[in-house]
C-alpha cells in the first residue's frame, strides 16, 4: 500500500514513453497520469498506440525511452507476474478462463507459492477459496457463484470472473482492454456498475475503449492517443453529462481528436465517372449489417469510414463472399453474384486487401513464390492445365512484383514469414494489383507502412482508378482517405449514416456520425436503375 | 481500360494484368545475371543443409534415447550394432529385404504426408492400408481378367478401396468439422474388422485351403520380381513413381497448392476463393487411397493373396515416417528406408542379440516424439541466441568487453 502522504501520488505515472518497431513510431512521447481511485479512459482507433502503451507499463515489452511509477515509486517490471506484485492486473481482451473449471478453480489457478515439494503435498483449500471469492464477490456486487463452472457463465458474468481474478491477484490498479467488446448491452451495464462499485472500493481503472457512451458513462478522465502520441485529454467528472448539450460538444470533440482534425489539403482530381461497377443493393447478413445500398461508379474511390467494428468487416466478407447474404444483391459489372462463390468472383474482376493479414491475407510458412501465388493457380501464364503449375512462371511473377513494389527480400524462396511486416504488405498489395482488379477492395491498406510504402499504395490505388475501375477503401485515417477518395460513406451499427463528396468533406459532420451525435441522419437512398442489372445468375 | 474482360465472368481463369504478363515476359527472356543462379543454388544448398541436418539430429536423438533400452535388455552392444547391421544391410538378401520392407512405409508414409501437408491428420492409413489390401486381394482372386489387367484392377481396386475408407471422415470433415484424428481411428477399427470377418470361416471370400486368407492370385497377375534371388518385386519402382507423381502433385499442380495453402492457413484458402470443403475432401480421399495402393502393392508383390494380419502396422509407423523426412516426399525415401532397415535388422537383433523386435516401435515413437518437440527446441534456439545477442548490445553500450 502506498504511504498516505498530503500530495496523493499517481496511481500510474507514466513519463516520455516512446517506442519504435522498426519504421512504425508506436508511442511518442507519452505522458500518462491515472488518479488514484479513478475511472480513466484510453480512447483510440486501433493502431492508435493503447496495447503498446499498456504491455510497457506491464513489463511486457520494454520502452525505448520513458518512466513508469506506480504509487510515486518508480518500477521497471519484467513480467506482468511483477506488475501484478506490484497491485496492477490486467483483464486482456480475449478471455483467460478455463471452461471446464469452477470460478474458484480459475481463480485460484497459477497462484500456488511455496516450493514444489510444498505444492504437490499441500492440501488444496477450495472451501476456503470459495468463501473469499464469495466474500469479494458480494462485496463489488459482482453476483458470481464461486462454485459454477465457468462453461455455465454468460459472457457478461466470464468478463467479470476475469476481473474477480485480477482482484484476487491483490490488483488496486485495473487496465481493462475493452471489456464489452463481446458483452451484450445489458449486460455491459451490469459490469459498468461493478466498476462504478469498484471505484467507490478504491480501486483505480483504466478502461482502454473506442466505445464512446461507455467513456461518457464510466470515465472521470478521459485520453486520447492518435498515432502513437496524446492528441488531447479531457475532464469528465463534474460535467453534466446527462444533458445533450453539454454532452454532444465533448463527445464530438474526442471523436475528432480521435481521428484526427488536420484540415485535408485536398489534391487536384478530375472526376471520373464511369459506368457503375458496384451496386449493392438491400444487402444484408442478418445480424450486424445492412440493409445497406451503396454504388461505387468506374473510376470512383469510395471510403468506408466509421468506428471500427460497426459493420465493415462484415461487409467486406459479404463483397467476397465469405459471409452469407441474408438478403439483398451485390451487383459487380451488371452482374448479382450474391450467391457466387469467392473463386468466380474473383475471376469476375474482385480483389482484396485484407485487413488482417495474417488471418486471410498470406501463409506465413509458405514462400513468397507460393504467396504471390494465392488465387493466380488456375489457368494461364501459371497453369496450363490441370497437371501442371509452372515454378518458373511463379518465381518470375514474384520477382517482377519483389522488383515493382520494392519488397525488401533476399530471395523470393525465403518464407513470408522472414519478411517485415510491411514489406509483408506490399507483396500483398503488389499481389492484388496484379489481378487487374475491376472492384479493389483495400482495407486498411497502408496499415503498418512507412512513409514511403504508403505513398506507394495510395498511387496504386489512383492509378487503378484513373483506369477506370472502383475501388472501395476501408479506413481508420481519415487523412488517407481525404488524401485518395472521391467520396465517403459512413457506417455505424451497420448502416449507413451519412454520405460526403469530396468537395464537401467535413471533419466535424463526419465526427458526429461516426459518434452517432447525430442519430440516423436518413440518407437519401440513391436511385437505383433495374435496367443496369441482369437477373441473377 | 486495363484489363481485357472476359466475356464470361467467372471462367476459372485467374486474370492478370496485361503489363504485369508484359513485365514477365520481358523478364523471362531478359538474361540472368551470373550470379542469380549460383544465389539460388547457395540457397538451396542450405536449406538442404538444414534439413539434413534435422533429420539427422532428430534420429541421433531417437536412438541415443533407445540405447538404455538396449542395454537394459543386458546385450552387448557390438554384437547388437553388428547383428543390427548384417540384418539390414549385410548381403544381397538383406539388403532386397530391406527394399521389400521399406515399399509400404514409402507409399504410405506418402498417404500421411499429403494429408499433413494439407493441415489433416490421416491417423487412419493402416486402416485403409488393409481395406485396400483386402480389395485388391479380392479382386485378384475372383475377377477372370488377362494378368496385366487383372494387376492394374488390384492396384485400381486397391486405391478405391483406399479412399472409400478414407470417404466418411473425409464428408464429416468437410460438412461437419468432425476431426478426422476421432473418425480415422475409427474407421481403423471398422476396416479391420470387415477385413477379418471377410476372410473369416463364415466370410465370403475366405480360400478353400488356408484358413484367413484369400484364394490366391494367379502367379502371371502378381507384381514380377525385379532381382534374382530374392523377393524384391516391382512394388519398388511403383513406389518411386508415386514419390515423383506426389511431389509433382504437391508443388506442380494447382491441386497440390491448394492443398499446401490449405494446410498453412485455412483463411487465406478461403479468401482467395478455395473451396475448403472440396480441398479438404481430395486431401483425405487421396491419402486414402494412397494406403490402399500401399497395400494392393503388399498383396500383390509380397504374399499373392490376401490375409488378416498381413499388415505389420505400416501405416503407423509411416507416420513416423513422413514426419521424420518432414513432410517431403522425396526425404521419405531416405527416411522409409531407415525403417526398413531398423525393421529387417530387428529379425537379426531379436535372433542373434536377443533384443526385442519391440524396439523399432520404441524408436519409432522416440522419432514421432522428437519430431513433434522440434518447434519448441527451435523456439528455445532462437531465444538462447537473441538473449546472447542482448547481453552482447548490453555490453558494447555499457564498454564493457566482457
Amino acid at each position: 500500500m502506498s504511504a498516505p502522504s498530503v500530495h496523493k501520488a499517481a496511481a500510474i505515472r507514466l513519463t516520455g514513453i516512446d517506442k519504435r518497431f522498426g519504421a512504425v513510431h508506436a508511442n511518442r512521447a507519452i505522458d500518462l497520469s491515472v488518479a488514484p481511485g479513478s475511472i480513466h479512459g484510453l480512447l483510440g482507433e486501433n493502431g492508435a498506440g493503447k496495447s503498446t502503451l499498456m504491455k510497457i507499463l506491464f513489463g511486457m515489452i520494454h520502452a525505448d525511452e520513458g518512466r513508469v511509477e506506480i504509487d510515486g515509486t518508480p518500477v521497471a517490471f519484467r513480467s506482468s507476474a511483477e506488475a501484478l506484485s506490484a497491485g496492477i492486473g490486467m483483464v486482456q481482451q480475449h478471455f483467460s478462463l478455463i471452461p471446464a473449471f469452477s470460478v474458484v478453480e480459475n481463480l485460484i489457478m497459477g497462484r500456488a507459492r511455496g516450493s514444489v515439494l510444498s505444492r504437490l503435498t499441500r492440501k488444496l483449500d477450495l472451501k476456503a477459496a470459495a468463501e473469499r471469492a464469495q466474500e469479494l464477490s458480494d462485496r463489488f456486487g459482482f453476483g458470481i457463484d464461486p462454485l459454477a463452472k465457468v462453461a455455465t457463465l454468460s459472457v457478461g458474468a466470464r468478463q467479470k470472473v476475469e476481473i474477480l481474478k485480477a482482484l484476487w491477484g491483490g490488483a488496486r490498479t485495473l487496465v481493462l482492454d475493452e471489456p464489452t467488446a463481446a458483452l451484450s448491452p445489458p449486460e455491459a451495464d451490469e459490469l459498468y456498475a461493478v466498476l462504478h462499485r469498484l471505484r467507490s472500493e478504491g480501486t483505480t481503472i483504466v478502461l482502454i475503449s473506442h466505445k464512446m457512451p461507455e467513456i461518457m458513462h464510466l470515465c472521470d478522465r478521459v485520453t486520447v492517443l492518435r498515432d502513437g502520441a496524446v492528441v488531447g485529454e479531457a475532464e469528465l467528472a463534474g460535467q453534466a453529462l446527462d444533458e445533450p448539450a453539454v454532452r454532444q460538444p465533448i463527445e464530438a470533440a474526442l471523436v475528432n481528436m480521435m481521428i484526427g482534425r488536420d484540415k485535408p489539403e485536398l489534391p487536384e482530381r478530375a472526376p471520373l465517372e464511369g459506368p457503375v461497377i458496384l451496386d449493392i443493393r438491400g444487402l444484408t447478413d442478418g445480424t450486424r449489417l445492412g440493409p445497406i445500398d451503396l454504388k461505387v461508379h468506374g473510376g470512383e474511390i469510395v471510403a468506408v469510414v466509421g468506428v471500427e467494428g460497426n459493420g465493415q468487416s462484415e461487409l467486406v466478407e459479404l463483397l467476397m463472399g465469405l459471409r452469407k447474404a441474408r438478403d439483398g444483391m451485390i451487383g459487380i459489372d451488371n452482374h448479382n453474384v450474391v450467391d457466387w462463390p469467392t473463386q468466380r468472383r474473383l475471376d469476375a474482376g474482385l480483389a482484396h486487401i485484407s485487413e488482417d493479414r495474417h488471418a486471410t491475407g498470406v501463409a506465413d510458412t509458405m514462400s513468397l513464390i507460393d504467396n504471390a501465388s494465392i488465387g493466380f493457380v488456375d489457368g494461364a501464364p501459371f497453369s496450363g492445365s490441370p497437371l501442371s503449375l509452372s515454378q518458373k512462371q511463379r518465381r518470375i511473377f514474384t520477382e517482377v512484383l519483389i522488383e515493382q513494389h520494392k519488397v525488401r527480400t533476399p530471395s523470393p524462396d525465403l518464407p513470408m514469414a522472414s519478411l517485415s511486416g510491411g514489406n509483408q504488405q506490399k507483396l500483398v498489395v503488389g499481389r492484388e494489383l496484379a489481378r487487374a482488379p475491376r472492384l479493389m477492395i483495400a482495407a486498411q491498406p497502408t496499415r503498418g507502412l512507412d512513409i514511403g510504402s504508403t505513398v506507394a499504395v495510395q498511387d496504386a490505388l489512383l492509378r487503378l482508378r484513373a483506369e477506370g475501375n472502383a475501388v472501395l477503401l476501408l479506413s481508420l485515417d481519415l487523412n488517407e482517405v481525404f488524401a485518395i477518395a472521391d467520396r465517403l460513406v459512413v457506417l455505424r451499427k451497420g448502416r449507413i449514416v451519412g454520405t460526403m463528396q469530396s468537395a464537401d468533406f467535413d471533419i466535424d459532420q463526419i465526427g458526429r456520425w461516426m459518434s452517432g451525435a447525430v442519430e440516423h441522419v436518413a440518407t437519401k437512398p440513391e436511385e437505383t436503375d433495374p435496367q443496369t442489372l441482369e437477373a441473377a445468375s | 481500360m486495363r484489363a481485357k474482360r472476359p466475356d464470361l465472368p467467372g471462367t476459372g481463369t485467374a486474370r492478370l494484368a496485361p503489363d504485369m504478363a508484359e513485365a514477365m515476359e520481358a523478364r523471362s527472356h531478359a538474361p540472368r545475371a551470373p550470379g542469380a543462379y549460383l544465389a539460388l543454388t547457395r540457397d538451396r544448398a542450405r536449406t538442404f543443409g538444414g534439413r539434413a541436418l534435422i533429420f539427422v539430429l532428430t534420429l541421433g536423438a531417437a536412438m541415443l534415447c533407445a540405447l538404455p533400452f538396449i542395454l537394459l535388455s543386458g546385450a552387448n552392444l557390438a554384437v547388437t550394432a553388428e547383428a543390427f547391421f548384417n540384418g539390414a544391410l549385410g548381403s544381397k538378401f538383406a539388403v532386397a529385404e530391406t527394399l521389400v520392407q521399406m515399399i509400404p512405409l514409402l507409399i504410405a508414409g506418402l498417404a500421411v504426408a499429403i494429408s499433413f501437408h494439407g493441415g489433416l491428420f490421416n491417423i487412419g492409413v493402416e486402416g485403409q492400408l488393409i481395406f485396400g489390401g483386402l480389395v485388391a486381394g479380392v479382386i485378384g482372386a475372383e475377377v477372370n481378367a488377362p494378368p496385366l489387367v487383372l494387376t492394374a484392377l488390384c492396384l485400381l481396386g486397391g486405391i478405391a478401396g483406399g479412399a472409400f475408407a478414407a470417404l466418411i471422415p473425409a464428408l464429416l470433415k468437410a460438412y461437419r468439422g468432425v476431426h478426422e484424428v476421432v473418425t480415422t481411428i475409427m474407421i481403423n477399427f471398422i476396416a479391420i474388422s470387415v477385413a477379418l470377418y471377410a476372410v473369416s470361416p463364415a466370410g465370403p471370400f475366405v480360400s478353400a485351403t488356408q484358413p484367413s486368407a484369400t484364394e490366391k492370385i494367379p502367379r502371371e497377375a502378381r507384381l514380377s520380381m525385379i532381382w534374382d534371388g530374392t523377393r524384391l518385386h516391382f512394388g519398388l519402382i511403383i513406389a518411386l513413381l508415386t514419390v515423383i507423381g506426389i511431389w509433382w502433385l504437391l508443388y506442380r499442380t494447382p491441386l497440390g497448392f491448394r492443398i499446401r495453402l490449405l494446410g498453412a492457413n485455412p483463411g487465406a484458402a478461403r479468401a482467395s476463393g478455395v473451396s475448403v470443403p472440396r480441398i479438404t475432401i481430395a486431401t483425405l480421399l487421396i491419402s486414402g487411397g494412397l494406403g490402399g495402393l500401399a497395400g494392393a502393392v503388399q498383396v500383390l508383390g509380397v504374399y499373392g493373396r490376401f490375409f488378416d494380419a498381413f499388415s505389420a502396422g505400416y501405416g503407423y509407423d509411416a507416420i513416423a515416417v513422413a514426419l521424420l523426412a518432414a513432410l517431403s516426399p522425396i526425404a521419405m525415401i531416405i527416411s522409409a528406408f531407415f525403417f526398413a532397415m531398423l525393421d529387417s535388422g530387428a529379425v537379426q537383433m531379436q535372433a542373434v542379440a536377443g533384443i526385442s523386435r519391440e524396439m523399432v516401435g520404441v524408436v519409432s515413437g522416440l522419432v514421432v516424439a522428437f519430431v513433434a518437440i522440434q518447434p519448441a527446441i527451435l523456439h528455445l534456439w532462437a531465444r538462447l541466441r537473441q538473449k546472447t545477442a542482448q547481453r552482447r548490445d548490453r555490453n558494447i553500450t555499457s564498454g564493457d568487453p566482457a
